[in-house]
This record gives C-alpha cells, structure tokens and sequence, in this order.
C-alpha cells in the first residue's frame, strides 16, 4: 500500500524539481480558473446585484432558481457544455471543443450562480444600510448598483474565491470538455483522475496536495487583502 | 479605465485560447488503455518530429470514443472492439478501418485466489468457476471494448453475470484504472487488457490468474473519421497519422515500446 | 411647505393621526417631542421618503418626491461610504453631476481636509458626522433635514455641528431639526413644533414657545418631567 508519506515526498520531490510538464499543468489550471472566475464575477456581481436591490414580481421565484443552481453537478454542466460545442452541436463550427476556452466556459456555467447567489446575499445585506441614505440622494438604480458593489469589494472577493474554489476543485465537467489532452488541455483536477486511473496514487496524492498548497497559498492572499481592508473598515 | 482593460485582457486570454487548434493538429479518440498504459507518451513524439502534425489525444472508454468520433469530435479512432468499429465504418462515420495492433486480456486477482483460478488458460471455464463459487468480480460496466470483450466471454461460458448484478457481480461504470482500483480495493477478479495491466502501479498482493486464451485475444483498429460526414475533419493530418502508424515505422515503433522490459502491444498491420 | 391632515398608520396602528403645520420658506424649525411621539418619521414624510397613509405634503405646488432632489438628510448614525473621506464627498459630486473641484473647500468647510485621504469610517462620532454634513451640503440643497445628528456627540463636536448648520441657514437653506437637547434647540430654532403622540401639541416661534409653552406636555417636557 502507498503511504500518505510518500505522497508527501513525491509532492516536494516534484514541486522542487521545476518540471516542466506539471508547471504548464499548474499553469492552466490557475488560468482556466482564474480567467472563468473573473468571468464568472463579470456575469453574477451584477445579476446579485440587481436581485438584492430589486422588489419586482417573480423575485422570490429567482432566488429560489439562482440557489438551486448552485447545486448543479459538473458532470451535466460539462455534458451540456458537450453537446453545444460539439462539432455536431449548435456551436460546433467554433471548434471551441476540447480547448481551454471550453473548459473556461464550463466552468463560468458551473460557478457564476454561486457568484451570483452569494453576492446577492452579500449586497443585501449592505443595501439595507445604505437604503435609505442612498433614497435621499435620489441615487439611479445604476449608481446605487455600482456604489454597493464598489462598497462590498473585499466581501466580494471573497465570494470570487468561494467560485474559484469550487472551479479549480471540479473536475467532471473539465474532462469532458477539454478532454484531458497532455499539453494543451490537462489541468490538475484531470490529471489527478489519471494518474488514480492509472494506478500511481502517490503520483496523484501529490498533485492533490499541489493544488491543496496553490489554494492554501490564494485563500492566504485574499485574507491578507482583507485584512489590510478591515483594519480601514472597509470590509 | 482600469477596468475595461481588465475585460478586454481576460477576452483577449479567450481567444488566444481558441487559437490554439491550428491546422496542424488533429484530435484522436482513444481508448484508456492505450493511454494509461503510457503509449501514446512514447509514440507521439516520433510521429509529431516526423510530421510537424500535432496529435491530441482523448481518452474515453472505447462506447464514448465512437460516440464522441460520430458527433464530429475527433479526426481519427484508435479503438479496440471490431464489431463496433465496422458498425461506424458500414454506418459512413469512417472511411477505412485497418488493424493496427493487438495484445490480450488477462484476468487478475488477489494472492488467496477464493475461486481457485489460478493457472488456468481456458478463459470460459475460468469465468464460470468465479460465478460458481460466487467470488467477487469487477465489471467495467462502461460499454467499453474491455466491457464488450468480457460480456461476449461471459455469453460464450453460459454464465448471466447481471443477475448477480451487485452481489458477486459488480459494475463500476469507470475506466480500467478506476476498475482496477475498485476491483483490488474489494479483493474481486478483474479482467484487463496486459498493456494497463504492467503498468498500473497500484497492483498490491495482485497477480494474474488467467492467461493464453485465445478468446482474449484484444484488436486494435484505426479508423479516419468520414470527412463527409463531418467536414471538420483534418484530412491530410488525420491520413498522415494513420500511415504512419500502419507504416513499417510506426509498427516497430509500436513494438519497441517496453515498459518493465515487457512489450505491450504486438503490432500487426496488414503489409502491402 | 404645507402638511395637511397627514396620516401615517403602520398595519392598524396610527403612528401619525392628522398632522397639518405649515413652514415658511427661510429659516430653522426644531421638531421636539417624547420619544416614539412621530419625529423622524414626519422627517422622512417632508423629505418625500415615505407616503403618508393620507393626507397631503406640498413643497409649493409640488409633491416631496418631485423637491426631494433639491434637499438633503443627515441621520443620527452616519451611513458612510467604505472609503475614503474624499472619496465619501466625490461620490455624491459624481452621481450629482457636479464639479469635483468642490470637495476640498466642502472638507476644509467642516475641518476635515487634513482627513481627506483617511478611511471614513475610521473617523470618530463627530468627524463622522461633519463628513455626513458636508456631504449634504455637496448637493446644494435647499432644504437640509437633520435627524438627531448630534444625540451621542460630545458637547465640541456639537457646537462645530451647530455652527455649520447655521453658517448654511445664513446662506439661505432652509434648516428642519429634529433634537432632544433642549439648549441646541433654544440655540437653533426660529420655529418650535413640538410633537405628542403622532399629533402637533404645538406650533410656534421659538421665543414664545420657550418664555411660554402654550400646551401642557411642552411645558413638562421644558421642565424636564417625563411626558409619554
């Protein structure tokens, strides 16, 4: 039986021996799940927004939508995600199938509910202090959504990195869209499942606790921004 | 402002991403087999010096291979169970299907043996003895070529696994590696190809217990995806790669391929 | 402005029961009264953040939310923006439109320019409360509505309060106080409403209403005996 140590070891081993081939797969990991974040943050900040400070008809209806969506497994996003890019789908003439930008969509679709739901409880909350000051200076929607997000930046932060948590963790719908291709579309998560596939589970428990350092090491980041931020009650 | 840069960048990232399928590669559904068993590792990189062509391999069970090459996905199949390959060339999804290369199967289990199958060489009676004294066995379960293989050598021996279907009889639904790992995790008999087999590294007090049949013979095919089926198709890359494989060159590079001072895959390419 | 028969109920409780005052277009009105008696909430009637159950509020001939752009707030808890102190005041320039040359001569107004680069939530109780003044007055406003803006400052930070309120009515705002403090108001007010139980007790220039209180509650209210 292979021991956690020698995962352990292994893990040092690899990180210190500068290869190559894992510092391109750390590479595009960071970046496919950097790049569908700050997407995903683009697309759900602004919806979250919206649901926070909107009263219209059918917005009991939407949160309910936007929380179940949360729960969409990865394995039928990458399945839908499939069957649009597919060379036989409707977008199959972008031939976007089995590259990162496909893995990039994915996991936009995958994450930016969770965006959208949480900063929506985050912007809420704000709203209800700010509501009636922000009335009396006769605020636009726009102005108002645009002070609330730039007021709940450090908490948004942190609602971008519980998205980007769960992208850079997932591995179902990346391997069905990127395909699990050496060189050009493997990422951490789908090299786990194969090098588990192929046996090596002190290989795989490796870069398991690569990818368990590299989110250590981006959560650290943001509680440094954050604390910076709430020592001048910004948070 | 700050931040249109920002979005601009990140969709200038998007698209330089989708440039990165030029003309020069193509995309070859496989088998997990062939890949885990690091082939395509040592293969590539002759034929990608040979040819400038870069080659992408996916790597699915053999059912998702053919699914995914009929859906356009692919330029070339490298697959392994013949009836199912001639289906999509009769269907007009391929154009040609040549054999490639061939190695077995082989049925593994652990070091108590509780079916007593060691040693044997007849695949039937060996699957048989297992449902009789009802030791465990691991399925695939995918619709896989190993799947297929084994549910015809089932058939072949009378025996109807999927009664006992999560008693004795257990399908993971998974890749060969993830059927190994489950298989020997539960201490059930497992039948893989020999190229994942030598390999796999995770074979604890696991050996093999059935061997020399020819029934578990294991073909391999190539098959270029129809580019008039799916017009997507890299024609010229996608030929280029499958001559060489069948070419005198890639055959014995396929050959030389060794890992434990063993061969894993036995070319035999039709020569003409 | 003229308020007339205003009603405000909540569900079945009448928290305003038929409020008719008029206030003339210069000057300082101090709104006193009990606790619970319907101050802030006359408050927000006038400057058009709420609707009143029924009744009427006219600025003129227009109705509070049409003036409400023209008139300013200032709340006993300052809602600050997660900013700086500049950026507190640019933000309000900006979403008015106005010049963001303003905001120096608007922070050393108030005493805060050497702050102008501090974080705004940072500052204390009465620092805080001169940026939510000056903040009100970056909109140039007509009317400038103060609701207990210093009911938990220090008496310094009162006065400096008190002095840039009273610098804006010298320049023509017109000034609607609601306080507790009996001295801020005998300081601030031309004009006295004194509010009991969702009603105008009484209504009158303020030298009168302090030598002599016309109803009852008033005058225990000035004597310091409780009144519910």
């Amino acid at each position: 039986m292979q021991s956690i140590g020698d995962a352990l070891g292994l893990a040092f081993a690899l990180v210190f021996s500068g290869d190559p081939d894992l510092l391109e797969i750390v590479l595009l990991s960071l970046r496919v799940s950097l790049t569908a974040t700050a997407l995903a943050c683009l697309i759900g900040f602004p919806i979250g927004a919206l649901v926070a400070i909107g009263r219209f008809p059918g917005r009991n209806a939407v949160l309910v939508f936007m929380n179940a969506l949360m729960g969409l497994p990865p394995v039928v996003v990458g399945l839908m995600v499939y069957l649009h890019l597919s060379r036989s789908g409707p977008l199959g003439f972008l031939g976007l199938l089995y590259t990162p930008t496909a893995m990039i969509i994915a996991q936009i679709i995958l994450i930016a509910p969770i965006v959208a739901a949480l900063s929506r409880q985050v912007l809420e909350d704000l709203h209800s202090e700010y509501a009636e000051q922000f009335r009396s200076l006769c605020l636009t929607r726009l102005q108002t959504v645009q002070a609330l997000l730039w007021d709940a930046r450090y908490s948004l932060l942190t609602v971008g990195l519980a998205g980007f948590g769960r992208a850079v963790a997932e591995v179902g719908a990346v391997i069905i869209v990127g395909g699990n291709i050496d060189h050009l579309t493997r990422v951490m998560t789908t090299a786990i499942a194969l090098e588990t596939s192929k046996g090596d589970l002190a290989l795989a428990l490796a870069l398991g606790i690569i990818l368990l350092v590299i989110a250590l090491g981006v959560n650290a980041a943001v509680q440094s921004v954050r604390m910076t931020a709430t020592r001048q009650a910004y948070v | 402002m700050r931040f249109k840069q920002l979005i601009a960048s990140l969709l200038a990232l998007t698209v330089a991403s989708a440039a990165s399928a030029q003309d020069t590669s193509i995309i070859v559904q496989s088998t997990t087999s062939t890949a885990n068993s690091g082939l395509y590792d040592y293969l590539l990189p002759m034929f990608q010096d040979a040819s400038g062509v870069q080659v992408n391999v996916v790597a699915v069970g053999t059912g998702q291979a053919i699914r995914n090459a009929q859906n356009c996905d692919g330029d070339v199949l490298l697959v392994h169970a013949k009836p199912a390959e001639e289906k999509f060339v009769a269907e007009g999804y391929g154009t040609v299907r040549t054999d490639l290369m061939y190695n077995d199967f082989v049925i593994v289990g652990p070091e108590a043996d509780p079916a007593g199958v060691a040693g044997m060489t007849d695949v039937q009676a060996a699957l048989s003895k297992i449902a009789e004294s009802e030791a465990l066995f691991a399925s695939r379960g995918d619709d896989s070529g190993t799947h297929k293989k084994e549910l015809s050598l089932w058939a072949s021996s009378g025996v109807d696994p999927s009664a006992a279907s999560g008693a004795w009889y257990r399908e993971t639904g998974s890749g060969m590696g993830a059927t190994l790992n489950a298989g020997i995790g539960m201490g059930a008999y497992v039948m893989t190809d020999r190229a994942t087999w030598i390999s796999f590294a995770n074979k604890q007090d696991y050996q093999i217990r059935v061997e020399g049949d020819d029934d578990m013979f294991n073909q391999y095919g190539v098959i270029q995806v129809n580019p008039d089926k799916c017009p997507s198709v890299n024609v010229e890359a996608a030929q280029a790669f499958a001559d060489w494989l069948v070419s005198a060159e890639g055959q014995s590079a396929i050959a030389g391929y060794k890992v434990a001072d063993q061969q894993l895959f036995f070319p035999n390419a039709p020569t003409n | 402005m003229r308020m007339q028969d205003v009603v405000l109920r909540f569900d079945a409780d009448a928290v305003l029961k038929g409020v008719t005052m008029d206030l003339d277009v210069q000057g300082c009105t101090v709104i006193m009264g009990p606790n619970g008696a319907g101050k802030s909430l006359l408050l927000k009637l006038m400057h058009g953040l709420m609707a009143p159950t029924s009744g009427q509020i006219m600025w003129g001939a227009k109705a509070p939310s049409d003036v409400m752009s023209r008139q300013a707030l200032v709340l006993q808890k300052p809602v600050l923006l997660r900013r700086s102190v500049a950026a507190n005041i640019d933000f309000v320039l900006k979403a008015r439109g106005k010049d963001i040359g303003l905001r120096d001569g608007l922070l050393e107004h108030v005493g805060l320019l050497h702050k102008a680069t501090q974080p705004a939530r940072l500052l204390s109780g009465g620092e805080a409360q001169r940026l939510s003044l000056a903040r009100a007055l970056a909109t140039e406003p007509e009317v400038l509505f103060l609701d207990e803006p210093t009911a938990s400052l220090d008496p310094a930070s009162v006065l400096a309060i008190e002095r840039i309120v009273s610098d804006a009515r010298s320049r023509g705002v017109r000034i609607v106080w609601v306080t507790h403090d009996i001295g801020q108001a005998r300081r601030m007010a031309d004009d006295v409403v004194f509010l009991q139980a969702g009603q105008v007790a009484e209504h009158s220039a303020a030298a009168a209403f302090f030598s002599e209180p016309r109803s009852q509650a008033a005058r225990d209210y000035l004597d310091g005996r409780i009144v519910f």
